[in-house]
């Protein structure tokens, strides 16, 4: 009682704004959720979905399997399954503290190439599946998870290039950054799916996902960039001096004292950039590569599925969100990890 | 005797002034073979495939109908018209886009901050659904539920009598146009000059003599009494253009398209969630020292807000609100999903049509490049008047 007098009703003004909002709540919600929970139909079939009134989630299970793996073969849609798997339990023992060491690095080096192998084939008896196929969830994944470990490094030398004292190496790294952060993702996109094949020689072509992917790299990397150099910026001079001091050399100087505090104090910004950057994965779509969003629009121009959209859009948001959300919370928990300062205060 | 040691020469890779220069050189290079080999890869492939470059190609007819545009557009006109008129479309989407999403994130950042809980959660609830889910796939479900949710403009919603809401769009009543409104515009203008003058004096003389002037009341005879005088004077002419349905749209008043309409829509929710997580993070960085101080100095209420709390707090808004604002213009560029024609789309019609590709993404980086120069350029101007002046 005392909690919500004093949460809710404490001046006449909050208490007018909790009717206000309980109010909308009421109107909004309830039906909300028996559109969506009560008269919703998981398993009918589409012509009981449209003569009901409820959510028709069975456009998702029925489709399941064409969502999650776009054109890849149906009888060798284990493999994606398995690489997605593996992905995940590297993600999860990377999440956990206990588990990050060398040994799991390990796992990482030798995780991504069997990744590879099972999505592309060709060897081991396995059939080759052209990348033209390739799409749904592990394209996605596959965009976001290699966009943002190639773009990461790539964005501290570029943020270490625009802070150093070399005029030259400034002024490209200048140019860079700030050309690519002027532009939006969809012309760095077209860039790579229509223009990119005129800049190679006769005769040689690149899978249309690696040109996409790479444009998410160095899209991405000058964001970093920015941040990184702002954490750069925010380094105390006295710890330059003193690494110059005890006789380090530039790199020494950068891997051991600066980079490890720098990039510590922009770790919340830098997670909102590679969140960003995995939103943007789903841009390719507007190239026409087959990523989960892209599968399930072309569910939707199904005439057997028609007029679901809303119920495709949401399962779709909800990935995302859990994506992104999960990245989030790593981010705070990390912050939380490397919180040396906290160490000192206690004792 | 000579110490020996000191004659020895460093070689040239440990010398630091040395290495840097090498280093510079071989990066220039590396860049510039490869922007050579790229280059000449190109011309050699548009020779082959006898595409001609350059932009001559602005100046032919366009021949595609482009669905809404602000000035008169037929398939007849030229490349270079086409473009334009994507320009202004993106330039329509970006200030009603920067405009609304402001205000709407101003009020969710304060919400987020109310002491009422249910409000600040449900703030929070919206900053992270909105901020966790791609804009792309928010524009599509926009898109879509204009299309699929909304009724035909027959039986369409009607919730102001001045708002119709049908999958034909938005459509809006507008007030006529009248001769005297010039006028009345004038009177608008010249009130705000006015006002202006007065409170540089005011401000001149109460730093000089202390004496306070309240500029609040005339502001508002200046600002609002002025155009509203002038407007009764001149006749009070006051006409609404109604929507009306005829055949299967409405004709008269304003009419958003459906493209236009799932386009801003997403594009303010989304950034109002950026906006208000930045609105919010500036209102908490003022100190509490800040308001208390303030108070015992015999500052009113309102005086606290406007001379110590706000010069405070936008100190720290305004720089990430200018990126928010232009990640809105860029973000804008998706409109070629949805299929409103907007710069990026109608550049990639020109692209399709002619297949000058390079010049087409050149003129599409350009575009965007110009817009956040001119934006940085006003930043690091007011960055410089802003910067804390330490004494």
């Amino acid at each position: 009682m005392g909690w919500i007098k004093k949460n809710l009703f404490s001046t006449p003004f909050n208490s007018i704004l909790t009717v206000i909002t309980l109010f909308i709540l009421l109107k909004t919600a309830p039906p909300f959720i028996k559109w969506a929970f009560i008269e919703s139909s998981w398993f009918a079939e589409s012509e009981v979905c449209k003569s009901g009134s409820g959510a028709c989630w069975s456009v998702i299970t029925y489709n399941l399997r064409f969502i999650i793996f776009g054109f890849y073969p149906y009888e060798e849609h284990w493999r994606p399954f398995t690489s997605m798997i593996i992905l995940f339990i590297l993600l999860y023992f990377t999440k956990n503290k206990k588990y990050r060491s060398k040994r799991l690095l390990g796992f990482w080096i030798a995780g991504l190439p069997i990744m590879g192998i099972l999505m592309k084939g060709g060897i081991f008896g396995l059939t080759p599946v052209n990348s033209a196929n390739w799409g749904g969830l592990p394209l996605t994944l596959l965009l976001a998870v290699f966009g943002l470990a190639a773009a990461y490094p790539l964005g501290v030398i570029l943020a270490l290039g625009r802070i150093s004292k070399m005029p030259a190496i400034k002024a490209l790294c200048i140019v860079y950054i700030e050309l690519i952060r002027g532009v939006p993702l969809i012309s760095l996109l077209f860039m790579s799916s229509i223009i990119f094949p005129l800049f190679l020689p006769e005769g040689v072509t690149i899978s249309k996902i690696i040109r996409a992917q790479v444009a998410i790299i160095l899209f991405t990397a000058a964001y970093v960039a920015e941040v990184v150099r702002g954490g750069l910026q925010g380094m105390d001079k006295g710890q330059y001096e003193a690494a110059a001091s005890l006789g380090l050399n530039y790199y020494m100087s950068m891997r051991l004292i600066i980079l490890p505090q720098a990039l510590k104090i922009v770790i919340p910004p830098t997670v909102s950039i590679l969140i960003s950057a995995f939103k943007d994965t789903s841009l390719v779509v507007i190239i026409a590569l087959y990523d989960i969003l892209k599968t399930s629009q072309t569910v939707l121009s199904n005439p057997k599925w028609m007029g679901f959209s809303s119920e495709v859009y949401i399962f779709i948001a909800v990935l995302y969100f859990t994506g992104c959300f999960s990245m989030s919370n790593f981010s705070r928990k990390l912050e939380k990890e490397l919180d040396t300062e906290k160490r000192f205060n206690e004792k | 005797m000579e110490p020996e040691v000191l004659e020895k020469k460093t070689p040239f890779w440990l010398d630091q002034k040395k290495r840097s220069v090498i280093c510079q050189i071989a990066a220039c290079l590396f860049v510039g073979i490869i922007g050579w080999y790229l280059v000449s890869n190109a011309t050699e492939n548009l020779e082959r495939q006898s595409i001609a470059t350059g932009f001559g190609f602005l100046q032919k007819e366009a021949s595609f109908e482009i669905g809404e545009s602000v000035i008169s557009y037929s398939a007849a006109d030229t490349y270079r018209k086409a473009l334009i008129i994507g320009a202004i479309n993106t330039l329509k989407v970006a200030v009603i886009g920067v405009f609304f999403s402001i205000i709407l994130g101003a009020f969710i950042g304060i919400a987020r901050l109310s002491s009422n809980w249910l409000v600040s959660k449900l703030a929070f609830t919206y900053i992270e659904v909105m901020q966790n889910i791609p804009i792309l796939l928010q524009l599509f479900f926009f898109y879509t539920l204009f299309y699929d949710l909304f009724p035909s403009p027959a039986n369409a919603l009607h919730p102001l009598s001045w708002l119709f809401i049908s999958n034909r769009g938005l459509a809006v009543a507008a007030p006529l146009f009248h001769p005297s409104y010039k006028l009345v515009f004038t009177a608008f203008a010249a009130g705000v000059v006015i006002f202006y003058i007065i409170k540089k004096i005011a401000d001149k003389r109460e730093r000089r003599t202390g004496k306070i002037f309240r500029v609040f009341y005339l502001s508002i005879a200046l600002i609002i009494g002025l155009p509203i005088v002038t407007w009764v004077l001149t006749g009070a002419y006051f006409k609404v253009d109604m929507p009306v349905l005829s055949g299967f749209n409405f004709k008269g008043g304003i009419v958003f398209s459906p493209e236009f309409a799932a386009l801003v829509s997403g594009l303010i929710l989304y950034t109002a969630a950026f906006i208000a997580e930045i609105v919010r993070a500036g209102i908490q960085s003022v100190g509490n020292g800040q308001k208390e101080a303030a108070a015992s100095l015999g500052l009113k209420k309102s005086q606290t807000m406007g001379l110590v709390i706000l010069p405070q707090a936008l100190r720290v808004i305004i720089p990430p609100l200018t990126s928010q604002m232009l990640n809105l213009v860029k973000n804008s560029s998706l409109a070629i999903a949805i299929g409103f024609p907007d710069f990026v789309s109608v550049a990639n019609t020109t692209i399709n049509q002619t297949g000058q590709s390079i010049e087409g993404v050149a003129l599409i980086m350009a575009f965007y490049l110009t817009f956040s120069l001119i934006t940085s350029y006003f930043m690091n101007l007011y960055n410089k008047k802003m910067a804390l002046k330490e004494r």
